[in-house]
């Protein structure tokens, strides 16, 4: 008997082909067709109850290995572009990599059809805590399940985003697109933003998807006025109040939607009224994508769609079943709306990116001159937030700019602290720690 | 005319210390065409507000982000003004 949680990626994206409508997947360098594709899957015997890690440049590439090999390999690892080298032999031990994929050479691969067996694992990555990336193991089922079923969107929508198909906000675009009968149009990181929108307007996109920061420089391009989009979602970072008025200045018929979701706990909410925050309608509303609740000042959400795991053994709050999960993001309820005041652990989005304050710190205390410093988030209305460092110093004496040095040395271009004051004290906690304000 | 050279220097600076090589700074100059991605404009932004004392970004009134160089200059030459 056929289990529609076991049906494959590739059946599910040529069952939800409505007529003549040509479905595909593009990127800068070519576009794929999802109706003309032939049902034979050429590598399947070599692909066939593998652990297989794709760590392929192109997005586009690694979509059209998703289709071939769901239902096939018994693990598919998907190696975020951004994910630091030198943990890639530690995670590809971690997966029991049998395969290692750092090109598709197959140019039509046949979409494996019908159902299997067992279904793929899919295992997707996340910035933990401590900077090491958590693996986190779904299914095609834990991933997109939601989508099962539903009928295809009519005339197939042309998707479009800003994300990397290879983390979790850009999978579930992606996935959405194959299962609910859309098209997808992809970016490429060497193309310049506003040549991006131009290709996306040439491609009938209507659907926009990105980060408050992605929407800032989309908005900042010639190319902008192009867009006719019928639907524009922020999620990764807080939508402000700014960023929502000029997207709806700019594109006043669109449907403007910002959406809170964790990688371990699926979608949490949506908010389509325009404002930034959230109203408490959305606290106490049971029955929705998931529950939420205000606890000590913090958001706290429970999901039907928690992952199953983690591949590389974090214990994680997020695992009890049933339980509700602290998201680390600090609410404050002010005008009867509550909005997001930053994170307890003090970790700094930039631009979607996230940067651990010890991190920096780390870089800062290792000068000399240097007793102890603190890395926390400046507001800024390009990236959402900017590093900046307060430092004590062991002495006198300037050494700003060899504190800034060290720091452009050693960390990513994200992470390098914008502005570095010198302060005479910082504020240790009774437990011994560093008091990490909110940004 | 110090706002406009003062936005210039700033500018030349960030782009130098990430890397990145500019063309001519003109009126017409698209931005996000000239080299600069996010993070760069993230920290001009920032450190002109600490040269300036003022982020034209968070506060201006109309809707409309600055494509060109001729705009980034004017919107915080409005601001200081």
């Amino acid at each position: 008997m056929r289990s529609i949680s076991h049906a494959t990626l590739g059946a599910l994206a040529h069952a939800s082909s409505t007529g003549a409508s040509a479905r595909f997947l593009a990127d800068e360098t070519r576009r794929f067709h999802l109706g003309d594709v032939p049902h034979t899957g050429a590598p399947a015997a070599y692909f066939a109850g593998k652990s297989i890690v794709l760590a392929l440049p192109r997005q586009l590439d690694t979509a059209v290995a998703l289709l071939a090999l769901d239902g096939i390999a018994r693990r598919i690892v998907l190696w975020p572009p951004d994910a630091p080298a030198d943990q890639f032999d530690a995670a590809a031990a971690a997966a029991g990599a049998d395969i290692i994929l750092r090109d598709w050479t197959w140019q039509q691969p046949g979409p494996h059809a019908g159902t299997s067996a067992q279904p793929t694992e899919w295992v997707l990555f996340t910035s933990g805590t401590t900077g090491r990336p958590k693996m986190v193991v779904h299914t095609l089922a834990s991933l997109a399940g939601h989508l099962f079923g539903a009928a295809p969107a009519a005339g197939g929508p042309v998707w479009c985003t800003f994300y990397d198909i290879r983390r979790y906000g850009g999978m579930q675009i992606l996935l959405r697109a194959l299962i609910g009968g859309g098209s997808l149009v992809l970016s490429c990181p060497e193309e310049a933003p506003g040549a991006f929108l131009a290709r996306a307007a040439s491609a009938g996109a209507t659907h926009f998807l990105g980060t408050p920061s992605h929407w800032r420089r989309a908005l900042m391009t010639e190319e902008a006025p192009l867009l006719r989009p019928a639907y524009v979602r922020l999620s990764g970072e807080v939508a402000d109040q700014m960023i929502l008025d000029r997207l709806h200045a700019a594109y006043p018929s669109a449907r403007l939607v910002h959406a809170f979701a964790a990688t371990e706990a699926g979608l949490a909410f949506e908010v389509d009224d325009g404002l930034a925050g959230f109203p408490p309608s959305v606290v106490e509303r049971a029955g929705g994508a998931a529950d939420i609740r205000i606890q000590d000042g913090a958001l706290f959400v429970r999901s039907a769609r928690n992952a199953a795991g983690y591949l590389n053994g974090q214990v994680s709050a997020l695992n009890g079943d049933g339980d509700f999960v602290d998201t680390g993001d600090i609410v404050e309820l002010r005008d009867g709306r509550y909005h997001f005041a930053g994170r307890r652990d003090g970790i700094v989005n930039v631009g979607g990116q996230k940067v651990h304050p010890e991190e920096v710190e780390a870089v800062i205390n290792q000068h000399p001159g240097v007793r102890m410093s603190l890395a926390r988030a400046r507001r800024n209305p390009i990236t959402g937030a900017v590093v900046v460092a307060d430092v004590v110093l062991a002495d006198g004496g300037n050494p700003i700019e060899e504190i800034r040095a060290l720091c452009r040395a050693q960390l990513a271009p994200h992470k390098v602290p914008v502005s570095i004051r010198i302060v005479p004290s910082l504020e240790i906690a009774p437990s011994g720690k560093l008091v990490r304000r909110h940004a | 005319m110090q706002v406009r050279s003062t936005v210039e220097t700033t500018i030349i600076q960030v782009a130098g210390e990430h890397n990145k090589t500019l063309p001519p700074l003109t009126d017409d100059l698209a931005l996000l065409n000239s080299g600069l991605d996010s993070l760069c404009l993230a920290v001009i932004v920032a450190r002109l507000e600490d040269g300036l004392g003022v982020d034209p970004f968070s506060t201006a009134e109309d809707a409309v982000f600055p494509v060109t160089f001729g705009e980034f200059v004017k919107l915080y030459e409005d601001a200081v003004h």
